[in-house]
């Protein structure tokens, strides 16, 4: 028989930019709901919730991933890096620079989701030429089609780093 | 999604007890086909058994030259090892052929043979659907089936596996070690998936307590004349409407050896003994390989949506095996088609 009494909610300790956060989740919480919902991180954006607009991408131990497909529970003792955590000391991570010199964005609701996936792709080191880049980051979509501006935004991270 | 309970298994026998104690448990690992399908209502598990812990993250070497690769192991992470770019190329090109970048880095390899199919009907809790409900019918026979298979079909079901990883592990001759509550098992790829005839509602043959510990490649990785050719609507980040992994061995012109699986044409990566048989000794040429994918090719049928897949099918086979021969496989980065 399957028990269906209420599951009681399960501590967790990650480490989101930098900053150790301990919270008690629901099983069915995903990593997206608790970033914005519990811990008032909403630069992470939910667009289709189904993992195929990449909006909702933040890095887990430097990995990105889709945190609206991803469990919170699964994530325990994880390091977490949304958005809010590329800039350091007041300066914008080299990606967010590049996204504005190459006006890289329209309505903006992907952006964070393509600069986490960007971190990614550069920690990655796969991504050699713009057909790589645009293949590697198909992953996020863009509605505003934005692309050609993201390339060569991420070419100019890419040259740099 | 529904409530669910939630268990993290400690090794892989505390995941075999837990999957016995709640039938209506379910195991996660990287989450990205279930967690959909649970927000989709299409699954709704009792309990997640979370195995993503379990140390079964390791690419070995077995003695007789092969690779034993652990079921938890990340598809990005197979694609881009060292051994498996070298000697299984056409297993990474497969791979980073589907998906994203995020989902690859999630996903494991165990979890990718699970992953149930896109045909929307099974999606679409309001239609009816053997797969995700038995004996409610099949909506995609008469109804919208561009996608659906044209080979393997049943009157029940006409869906197809959406794996590419699959199809190149297939073509390999790949190895699925399995462990349940009566011990371990061994058996083949092309044996773990099943066809649909009248139980669809079964996509593999994975006991209902078992688990996946790991895949095994065979020591040929055809890893100089092979290529994964994948067509598709969009040119990245789609199914497969008809994949093709093909890879030979030559010495010269003449095939020693030759292997072929289709993607995205039935309930299972589809491959034929006959239409390899027929290459073996041949010369490399367009005839040949022509003649090959019409005999992978038998029995296909179309229903109202889906007829173009079969010459589709056909002319990929023979430009893969033309990009195999001449060792200038598919690139999964630059889509321009050799």
């Amino acid at each position: 028989m399957a028990d269906l009494t209420i599951p009681e909610r399960i501590p967790i300790n990650l480490v989101v930019n930098g900053e150790r956060r301990a919270l008690e989740v629901v099983p069915w919480t995903t990593l997206l709901d608790a970033l914005r919902d519990r811990l008032e991180l909403t630069g992470t954006k939910k667009g289709c919730d189904h993992g195929q607009c990449g909006a909702c991408t933040v890095l887990i131990d430097g990995r990105r991933v889709n945190s609206c497909l991803t469990l919170a529970v699964m994530t325990d003792g994880a390091e977490i890096t949304t958005i809010e955590g590329l800039a350091r000391d007041g300066a914008l991570h080299p990606l967010q620079q590049a996204f504005i010199d190459h006006d890289a964005f329209q309505c903006g609701y992907c952006t964070p989701g393509q600069i986490c996936s960007a971190a990614g792709l550069l920690a990655e080191g796969r991504a050699r030429d713009a057909d790589e880049i645009r293949e590697l980051m198909s992953g996020n979509l863009c509605r505003c089609g934005a692309y050609p501006n993201i390339v060569a935004a991420i070419e100019q991270a890419m040259s740099r780093s | 999604m529904n409530n669910f309970q939630y268990s993290r298994a400690s090794d892989v026998a505390d995941a075999i007890r837990l999957l016995a104690a709640d039938p209506g448990a379910k195991l996660i690992a990287g989450g990205t086909n279930l967690i959909d399908l649970m927000k989709e209502n299409v699954e709704r598990p009792s309990r997640l058994i979370d195995i993503s812990r379990l140390p079964l993250r390791d690419i070995e070497e077995t003695a007789d030259g092969g690779l034993r690769v652990g079921a938890l192991v990340p598809n990005s992470d197979l694609a881009y090892h060292p051994l498996i770019e070298q000697r299984y190329p056409l297993l990474a090109s497969a791979i980073l052929a589907g998906a994203s970048a995020q989902l690859r880095n999630m996903a494991s390899v165990g979890g990718n043979l699970m992953q149930r199919t896109r045909c929307a009907y099974f999606y679409d809790t309001a239609t009816p659907c053997n797969k995700r409900s038995p004996g409610t019918g099949c909506s995609a026979i008469d109804g919208l089936n561009r996608n659906h298979a044209i080979l393997g079909t049943s009157t029940s079901c006409i869906a197809t596996n959406p794996s590419d990883m699959s199809v190149a592990l297939a073509a390999l001759g790949a190895l699925v070690h399995i462990a349940g509550p009566s011990g371990q098992r061994t058996i083949a790829l092309t044996d773990f998936h099943r066809l649909p005839e009248d139980k669809p509602h079964l996509d593999t043959n994975l006991g209902s307590g078992e688990i996946i510990t790991a895949i095994e490649l065979p020591p040929h990785g055809f890893a100089r004349n092979y290529s994964y050719l994948k067509i598709r609507d969009r040119l990245s980040y789609a199914f497969a409407l008809v994949s093709v992994a093909a890879a030979l061995e030559l010495e010269g012109n003449a095939i020693v050896e030759a292997r072929l699986a289709l993607g995205g044409v039935a309930h299972k990566p589809w491959r034929s003994l006959e239409a390899e048989a027929a290459l073996r000794g041949q010369a490399a040429t367009p005839d040949h390989f022509g003649r090959a994918a019409d005999l992978l090719l038998q029995g296909a049928t179309a229903r109202s949506h889906n007829g173009f897949k079969i010459e589709l099918a056909r002319r990929a086979v023979v430009r893969a095996l033309m990009q195999a021969a001449s060792a200038t496989p598919q690139s999964q980065a630059h889509k321009k088609i050799a």
